[in-house]
């Protein structure tokens, strides 16, 4: 008989879902966090070339224009940011076209936060505090703060700032992921994505949750540069168990330099082919007016459930899955 | 023939890597959350067996392999060659012991198996699960033991060896479990 209507995970995983919702918001009430709600359906989508985004068609005869579904509440609130709300959080939906596989389903559940006035290392702080809170049942090791830098040596001898094709092309054929070769060719972003995911991440926060910070300077995304080395961008990446738990920055403030960093990487989308992205104009008019110094991370809910209740699969803690929705 | 994406690359799929035809076994998506989304796929070369790991980038994609299992009867060995017959079609294959393998202890006149036909030529043999075969060749046991300890080697009419307690009797026939060589039973004719 076919049971697609039924929930795909436990009845007990819903009632932890309620619960670690439930201590997220206690945690954030404490510190007078003010929780908020922004739109999903947007009129401006992130442009970057590696995200996937929703298109929907919105009909309000005889107007009719395209809104995308956001692949994260980042650009909106900081919006509220630049309009001076303070530090907020929000617990919403995110959506990812084409993501699907063990860890990802398009539609899943993101802790976002914002702290005004907080650079990297208090954010980081105030992280392992949060995860030391949900976590408190199970007993994580503790945390481990690296830099990608280090990390990165220090499971495969090479330097992620420091790019030798032939370094890197050896250090594949030695390891037995010769395919990196033909796949990353002369492209170092692509490399260190690879290299990062097959043979670095799996090892990361061993029952202890792993901050990595200080990314290299082409992997900034929302970040800004290190002040003191522009090779190293302000933005921290969480692993527990070899998973990919969140994404943090000291918030890039410059509105001349993130719309430079729109436009390159919609030619990149031009280059590749990729749906054409519509840039946040009002992201952009709202760094202009001035966004606060802040440090926001991101966490993904599902895969944070996924680790507490020692889950194989995304579809374990989601009651209906892109399969079953 | 038809392209596949790594997003339809499912277990038991059939594709052609470097001019081979392989089964992808297992298909991940790995995916940093601000970089390249790749799948690290698990796949096995059904001409030589052998299960290696390749990684692809998301949204890459493979020519599908012209690979069919079809259920056949074995009919004869001519020395060189194993023969096969399709019972609906009376088509027939022909295969050397290379492709035939470790099947061909299994492999008695008359029986089905499975050939793996790769664009219409025969790739691989698999016997059934269970066969049932005599025993040609066996120390004489010690009447009256049903223990299932110890046991003895027996020779088959297909050449095969497999162990099987003392109270089986040379000239009688057994059922055999071809994916581990295990002895299951005696079976009464």
């Amino acid at each position: 008989m076919d049971d697609a209507w039924q929930p795909s995970c436990s009845l007990k995983l819903l009632r932890l879902r309620a619960q670690v919702l439930r201590d997220i918001r206690c945690f954030f009430a404490e510190r007078a966090v003010l929780e908020v709600e922004t739109p999903l359906l947007c009129h401006g989508i992130g442009t970057d070339p590696q995200l996937d985004f929703f298109t929907t068609a919105y009909c309000l005869q005889p107007l009719q224009q395209a809104l995308f579904l956001q692949t994260s509440p980042e650009f909106a609130m900081k919006r509220l940011l630049a309009a001076g709300s303070g530090s907020i959080y929000q617990i919403c939906k995110a959506f990812r076209n084409g993501e699907s596989g063990r860890f990802h389903n398009p539609e899943f559940t993101l802790l976002e936060w914002y702290r005004v006035g907080y650079d990297l290392p208090q954010l980081m702080d105030e992280i392992d505090e949060l995860l030391a809170l949900l976590f408190a049942g199970s007993g994580l090791d503790s945390t481990q703060r690296i830099s990608y830098q280090a990390v990165f040596q220090h499971h495969t001898g090479l330097d992620p700032l420091l790019f030798s094709y032939q370094e890197y092309c050896a250090y594949a054929f030695n390891n037995h992921i010769p395919d990196a070769i033909g796949l990353c060719g002369h492209d170092q972003v692509l490399w260190l994505d690879f290299i990062f995911s097959h043979n670095v991440q799996p090892h990361l926060g061993a029952n202890a949750l792993c901050m990595v910070y200080g990314y290299p300077a082409c992997q900034s995304s929302l970040a800004r540069l290190n002040e003191h080395n522009p090779k190293v961008a302000e933005r921290v990446e969480l692993f527990i168990n070899g998973i990919e738990l969140g994404n943090g920055f000291y918030e890039l403030t410059d509105a001349i330099e993130q719309d430079r960093r729109f436009n390159g990487e919609i030619s990149i989308r031009q280059q590749r082919q990729l749906p054409l992205s519509i840039k946040d104009n009002r992201l952009i008019a709202a760094l202009s007016a001035g966004l606060p110094d802040c440090s926001g991370i991101a966490i993904g809910l599902d895969r944070l459930l996924m680790l507490l209740s020692g889950s194989a699969a995304i579809n374990d803690v989601l009651a209906f899955p892109v399969d079953r929705a | 023939m038809a392209i596949f994406s790594t997003n339809e690359f499912k277990a038991g799929l059939k594709v052609m890597l470097d001019n081979d035809p392989c089964a992808i076994i297992e298909n991940e998506f790995v995916k940093p959350g601000k970089g390249q989304a790749f799948n690290r796929v698990k796949i096995r070369n059904l001409k030589t067996g052998r299960v290696i790991e390749r990684t692809f980038k998301s949204g890459e994609s493979l020519e599908g392999a012209d690979v069919v299992d079809v259920e056949m009867q074995y009919l004869y060995n001519d020395g060189e060659f194993r023969h096969f017959m399709v019972q609906d079609t009376f088509e027939q294959y022909q295969a050397d012991q290379k492709i035939v393998g470790d099947a061909g202890l299994w492999l008695k006149d008359q029986d089905f198996c499975t050939v793996t036909l790769w664009n219409d030529a025969p790739l691989a043999v698999s016997p059934a699960n269970f066969v049932e075969l005599s025993i040609v060749e066996t120390d004489p046991g010690v009447r009256g033991d049903t223990s299932g300890g110890g046991g003895k080697p027996a020779k088959l009419e297909t050449g095969a060896v497999v162990r099987v307690p003392l109270f089986v009797q040379q000239g009688e026939l057994i059922k055999v479990d071809t994916r581990t060589g295990e002895y299951i039973s005696r079976v009464k004719e």
